[in-house]
């Protein structure tokens, strides 16, 4: 027999050419395979950091302060004993050691970038579902990001810190904020074509209730554009983290992250370059990877986007 | 037209009263007592309750927010409590070192992305494109401190060329002046330049497909006048757009820069007034900067009336 689905596929069938898998089509990119293969390298970096010759990124070695990198440096070991360890990244002035402190910074920039986006796509999502959705709620909310949208980004991001005071928690949500009406104004763009679309009216038409008409029917055909727009977040996210903690005002100074180490190597920054320069690698690298892939994904999942810029 | 740029500039008026909102919800919406975040770390209890009643926070929020916006309206941001000094007279002062490397900047930025952006165009899909687009991927990439260390190891530092850091007015001469905005001008430039170049590249290419440009090179047009009068003056829209869209990431990056070289401007009052927790001149900072965002973004948005004659509202 017959159904519905099969000949809405016969339909499909006809009027597409089978189009490789979306995976496929991101694969083919070398640049997207590029970022890829870096994001997950950093990603693996943050995972097993323990287990890559580091030593405790706080551990303070008044000793061997601002070596050079490549200098042997003789440590005490937990048992007494003396070891002799390369500094292949030198050391800050404090005597830690910075290719620990980098690797293990990886972990805490990640997260903070993952975690800043996860916030900031979740408050978005359900406001511009919220505000394409019902009419009434639509002006007051956009006008209200219209204003947040007109203050610049990095701007919001200092001025709210400098609010709630710097945590690793303040400093996630400060990221964050800057970020929410982009999100907003994408998802309601969406809402606003989707919610006019036949299957949504028939939804409501079997008294489906609102809530259920979002999320079951119209979010997710946000996904692809959102999952797109994420990843632009993520990248945007670890570098204003970076860019707060360099200027002091982000995340406490003995959490290691590559903006607080780059802030400790300012003040010697003439004599001791390293300080800036190994965490400021691994930065552009993995903002780079992301804005890489980023871009792979705005050409393979909304090619419609990709025209804007 | 004249309707037109009312509309437009009436259109403004509920943009910036939502930042003043917005601005003014984000101290009473923290929690704590916004008297004692203003007061800061130091103050006691009494000059706590002189605070709250000098800036009307015993008031019910409505009545608060009309006098708070009374205040703004007259140009009165407080008085800062680290610099002892109205925050009106803090910005004044720091005006000049911002403002010279904002416009150092933007000039730099356009002369150097749109003819990039032009060629790559131009040029597509040949190295020079691919090398134009893969140079403003790193832009976005690479952190202004990041760019800015690094011009200062290789130019100030190894090769010695300019002063590493610092900042001279201009009505002290104007070689100091400029030998120390060339290295934060180009730092900044450098995403700037990213933005401008990849929108120059985008619009460039659309119009060079249209009918026009085949029928200039038909009538034997020069190519560089095909691509300058044909085509860059009808791709110059959004690249105009893009230009004041992006001061939004010059004012974040002018925060950086200005650490970064040691400038006295607007920026570093910026991180100074965070790390003292002096919230009257961060307000007064966020409120200032938006407005010019919103401000120069309306005075482009009214320039389009006189640059493109197709426009007709």
């Amino acid at each position: 027999m017959t159904t519905l689905s099969d000949i809405r596929d016969a339909v499909d069938a006809a009027a597409a050419p089978r189009r490789p898998s979306t995976w496929r089509r991101l694969a083919r990119n070398p640049s997207v395979m590029a970022g890829g293969v870096i994001l997950l390298v950093m990603l693996a970096i943050a995972l097993v950091a323990p287990l890559l010759g580091t030593i405790g990124p706080s551990r303070i070695d008044p000793i061997s302060r601002n070596k050079t990198p490549g200098t042997e440096i003789t440590m005490r070991a937990d048992d007494g004993t003396r070891v002799l360890r390369t500094a292949w990244m030198g050391t800050d002035s404090l005597g830690r050691d910075v290719y620990s402190r980098v690797i293990y910074g990886t972990r805490v920039s990640l997260a903070v970038g993952v975690a800043a986006t996860i916030v900031s796509v979740s408050i978005g999502l359900a406001v511009g579902l919220l505000a394409g959705y019902l009419r009434w709620l639509d002006a007051v909310a956009m006008r209200f990001m219209d204003g947040m949208m007109a203050i610049p980004g990095i701007l919001l991001a200092i001025a709210l810190v400098s609010l709630w005071g710097a945590g690793l928690l303040t400093v996630i949500l400060a990221v964050a904020v800057p970020e929410i009406p982009r999100v907003v104004r994408l998802v309601r763009s969406l809402v606003l074509t989707i919610r006019e679309e036949p299957y949504v009216e028939a939804a409501v038409a079997l008294g489906t209730p609102m809530p259920l008409v979002l999320v079951r029917h119209v979010m997710p055909n946000t996904v692809a554009p959102l999952i797109v727009q994420a990843t632009f977040i993520c990248a945007s996210a670890i570098l204003v983290e970076a860019l707060l903690s360099f200027l002091g005002i982000g995340i406490p100074p003995e959490i290691p992250t590559w903006g607080n180490i780059m802030a400790e190597g300012r003040a010697l920054f003439r004599v001791f370059p390293h300080n800036i320069l190994f965490p400021g690698i691994f930065l552009s690298l993995t903002v780079l990877a992301i804005n890489v892939i980023g871009d792979g994904l705005r050409d393979t999942l909304d090619p419609r986007m990709s025209k804007r810029i | 037209m004249l309707a037109f740029i009312a509309r437009r500039l009436l259109a403004t008026i509920p943009v910036l009263a939502m930042v003043a909102v917005f601005v003014f919800l984000m101290l009473r919406l923290t929690p704590g007592d916004p008297a004692a975040i203003i007061a800061g770390d130091n103050a006691n209890s009494q000059q706590v309750a002189e605070i709250r009643s000098k800036l009307g926070l015993d008031q019910p929020l409505l009545s608060q927010f009309a006098i708070w916006s009374a205040r703004i309206l007259r140009g009165d941001f407080g008085e800062s409590f680290f610099f002892k000094k109205t925050v009106t007279d803090l910005i004044v002062q720091r005006l000049e070192p911002t403002l010279a490397l904002a416009i150092a900047t933007i000039l730099l930025s356009v002369l150097v992305a749109v003819p990039l952006g032009v060629i790559a165009a131009y040029r597509h899909e040949s190295w020079i494109d691919r090398g134009v687009m893969a140079l403003s991927v790193f832009g976005f990439s690479v952190p202004v401190f990041v760019i800015g260390y690094l011009l200062i190891y290789v130019f100030a530092i190894e090769l010695g060329w300019l002063p590493v850091q610092g900042y001279r007015p201009i009505a002290g001469g104007f070689g100091p002046f400029i030998e120390r905005l060339i290295l934060p001008a180009c730092t900044l430039s450098v995403i700037y330049i990213a933005l401008i170049a990849r929108i120059t590249r985008a619009s460039m290419l659309e119009v060079m497909n249209e009918d026009y440009i085949r029928t200039a090179r038909a009538k034997g047009l020069g190519e560089a006048t095909i691509l300058i009068r044909h085509g860059l003056r009808t791709a110059a829209i959004p690249i105009v757009t893009v230009i004041g869209i992006g001061i939004a990431l010059l004012i974040g990056g002018v925060v950086v820069t200005e650490s970064v070289y040691g400038i006295p401007g607007i920026g570093r009052l910026t991180v100074d007034a965070v790390l003292a927790r002096d919230y009257p001149t961060i307000q007064a900072v966020v409120l200032l900067f938006s407005f010019v965002y919103v401000l120069v973004n309306l005075a482009i948005d009214l320039a389009y009336v006189f640059l493109d004659p197709r426009i007709r509202y």
